[in-house]
């Protein structure tokens, strides 16, 4: 093989006056950056193996480590950077596709950033929350057209089945494969003591989990992983998943060597084999094909669940959308352009897709136009990092949001986009059982809750500031936001006025 | 044993409901005449369920099916056994499209010939082994994304000696499970996938093969002799085709 031309990512720096040479840092890094030199006795690092996940700077008892971006610097140039040269190193040297974990790092608008809520002055009261009700609880599903009533008031529409949210956040897919057990398992207690939902992903539900069913929404994708009549019947929902935002259009491999005896068993595939999802669902071709997948789930359901449908958002999500809605789908997810993943080549994640903010609002715009709103929920994903961005959404027509990577971060994710390789020193990204242990699902579900408790919050006081009282309430209610440095096209696409209008 | 006429059942919610309640009452044997068409028929059904069916299916005939035992007379439709669990289905005649899409294990027996991409990703895991026999012969992409279980192309009644009984692209994706084709010798490497290895076919392939060939003549009540040195087994070059597709960045 010929020389490797690529330079080191980061530059680890150890204070050699604090370090006290206790080897944390050699037994806690899984990517063996730190080594121990018996004849010299330091420790040193080798910068070419550090993906910056801040595990030994963590870990350190005395704060003698540092992890930099490595200083070497190219010749300046805007269109050659250091990023489009070292991407050609890598790729003349392996032959391979470029793998990618995590969001997209590349600049594109993040619309969130550029929306203003409204708040009450003078001639409607705000509403404070730690005082008044404040209503945040959901229900996802089909909602009929109209209600009936018999003579003494009683409700007699047969109303389609719903899924009922204390918070209208969830956490979105991530299968077990992807994701350890543990972070699958305090990803459900949490969902259980929140009343909200998690979701399995496409890997199956391990059957440790399924006490946790009513948390729990069950996924189905092309490769059809675990999907069985007991599974479909073990949430309290199912998605059907046609893409995903951060890689649209395309499948997914689980290496083999992630399918250890118990990822096979959720699975129910063989140990080592690589899972394959195929790009298409192969019974998928149109429309009246996934009407005839929803109706299969419904039919062995019983008609007894909500069925999702969870697209990337593409170039034409309101037509799609309104398809799916028509094909008698109970809740529409759509995924963004920033959305997170486990393994997506990078040229997909950072080039095909569309925010989600404008998905979301030519969908919900659709929708309302069709007279359809009503007929789904709108479920978002696609890069929610905070309480704010859950309100801009729901103003912008969602009923509820799904969180992936923040989920993961409040669980110890550093964010060093490596997942891929599932050497997670954090737990979360990796199948080795060592590094499982270090995620203690008994502690990190506590975390998760604190920081949906802490949104929700966050939300009510945003609802109270505007003096609206339900969530329910400000859902499309794109009064409520005003657009800043944005032009008319995207002003008109989100269906907001610029602030000061 | 309960009969049921599908004839004024257009809508397959009803009939599946009307199946639903026979089991319940302890049923285990139905038999539905003058299906037309009706979808899901068997989804998710369990054991020790036996149900005959006059007339053709819709499509997703045993959907997640758990178990029980569909036998029609006449043909499938689209995607019959999607991701089905265990049980068999024996088809007198022909079926469409996508037959077995994901099945995890059963056995679907069809009579005469079948679409494209049949076994569509098939698996396998643990015990349970998924079986395909198809008299006639297949469409394109055959087995696309097997990862378990057995297919056998028998190419019976073909109206040309020469007629080609599997379609293109056969085995495209397969990275477990077994294809065995009647008359390999037809075949050159054109048909199939490029990760498909033709193998050696030994004793225990021939005792496997007449273990389901005498099935198949059981359930079709068929007499024929059939070579089946002759077949050819294919299987997957490797179970992790895509493991040098990539580098991490």
């Amino acid at each position: 093989m010929s020389l490797d031309f690529n330079v080191p990512s980061f530059e680890v720096i150890r204070n050699e006056k604090k370090c006290i040479q206790c080897k944390v840092c050699i037994h806690q890094c899984s990517n063996m950056v730190h080594v121990y030199d018996e004849e010299d006795a330091v420790v040193y690092s080798n910068n070419n193996k550090c993906v910056n996940c801040h595990r030994c700077v963590t870990l350190c008892p005395t704060e003698a480590l540092l992890i930099r971006e490595y200083p070497l610097e190219f010749r300046k140039n805007t269109n050659w950077t250091r990023q489009a040269i070292k991407e050609i190193y890598k790729q003349a040297q392996s032959g391979g596709v470029l793998l990618s974990s995590m969001g997209t790092p590349k600049t594109f608008p993040i619309y969130w950033d550029k929306l203003l809520l409204n708040a009450s002055q003078v001639t409607n009261p705000s509403i404070d929350p730690l005082r008044e009700p404040m209503e945040t609880k959901i229900f996802i599903g089909r909602k009929p057209n109209k209600l009936d009533f018999d003579n003494e008031g009683k409700l007699v529409t047969v109303m389609p089945p719903q899924v009922e949210l204390n918070v209208p956040i969830m956490f979105s897919a991530m299968s077990y494969g992807s994701i350890s057990k543990n972070a699958h398992e305090a990803l459900a207690r949490a969902a259980t003591e929140l009343g909200t939902c998690y979701n399995t992903g496409e890997g199956g539900l391990n059957k440790a989990f399924y006490k946790y069913g009513k948390n729990t929404i069950v996924q189905v994708a092309s490769g059809r992983f675990g999907v069985h009549k007991e599974y479909l019947n073990a949430g309290v929902a199912i998605e059907i998943k046609i893409g995903q935002g951060a890689k649209p259009g395309i499948g997914g491999h689980l290496p083999g060597k992630k399918v250890g005896e118990d990822v096979s068993a959720t699975r129910m595939i063989p140990i080592g084999s690589d899972a394959i999802s195929p790009a298409p669902h192969h019974d998928i071709y149109s429309i009246e094909d996934l009407r005839q997948l929803i109706f299969s789930l419904k039919e062995t359901t019983r008609y007894s669940k909500p069925i999702f449908v969870k697209i990337a958002a593409v170039h034409n999500a309101a037509a799609i959308a309104s398809g799916i809605a028509r094909a008698g789908a109970d809740a529409i997810v759509i995924d963004g352009l920033r959305g997170g993943t486990g393994a997506a080549p990078t040229r997909i994640r950072d080039n095909v897709g569309i925010p989600i903010e404008l998905a979301l609002a030519s969908i919900d715009q659709r929708l309302n136009e069709e007279g359809i709103r009503n007929s789904v929920s709108l479920i978002v994903a696609g890069s929610i990092r905070n309480s704010s961005d859950i309100v801009k959404a729901i103003a912008l027509g969602a009923d509820a949001v799904y969180i992936g990577s923040a989920a993961l971060i409040a669980l110890g994710c550093h964010m060093c986009h490596s997942c891929s390789t599932g050497k997670c020193n954090w737990g979360i990204a990796t199948q080795e059982p060592f590094l499982v242990k270090r995620l203690n699902p008994e502690i990190m579900y506590k975390r998760l809750v604190n920081l949906i408790t802490a949104w929700n919050h966050e939300i009510q006081e945003m609802l109270g500031g505007m003096g609206i009282n339900a969530v329910d309430s400000l859902r499309g209610n794109r009064l409520m936001l005003r657009g800043i440095g944005l032009n008319a096209k995207e002003l008109q696409i989100l269906g907001v006025k610029h602030a000061g209008e | 044993m309960k009969t049921i006429n599908a004839l004024n059942v257009s809508c397959y919610r009803h009939l599946n409901e009307e199946i639903d309640s026979t089991i319940l009452t302890g049923t285990k044997q139905i038999v539905l005449n003058n299906v037309c068409g009706q979808r899901y028929i068997g989804r998710g059904l369990e054991n020790n369920i036996k149900i005959q069916i006059y007339g053709t299916p819709g499509n997703d005939l045993a959907a997640y099916m758990d178990g029980a035992q569909l036998e029609v007379f006449g043909n499938g439709q689209d995607s019959v056994g999607n991701t089905m669990n265990t049980g068999r289905i024996i088809i007198h005649g022909n079926c469409g499209d996508t037959v077995g899409y994901a099945m995890r294990g059963g056995e679907i027996y069809v009579r005469d010939n079948v679409g494209y991409r049949c076994g569509i990703h098939m698996k396998e895991y643990k015990e349970q082994t998924p079986i395909i026999v198809i008299g006639g012969k297949a469409g394109d992409f055959l087995g696309e994304y097997m990862a378990g279980g057995a297919i056998i192309v028998l190419g019976l009644n073909l109206k040309d000696k020469n007629d080609k009984i599997v379609g293109q692209f056969c085995g495209t994706g397969i990275h477990g499970g077994v294809i065995y084709l009647n008359n390999s010798h037809l075949y050159d490497k054109s048909v199939f996938g490029k990760e498909v290895l033709q193998s050696n076919i030994n004793k225990t392939d021939i005792l496997f093969l007449k273990k389901y060939t005498n099935s198949y003549k059981k359930f079709f009540n068929i007499n024929f002799n059939i070579k089946l040195e002759l077949f050819g087994k294919y299987i997957a070059v490797g179970k992790n085709p895509y493991s040098n597709m990539y580098c991490n960045y």
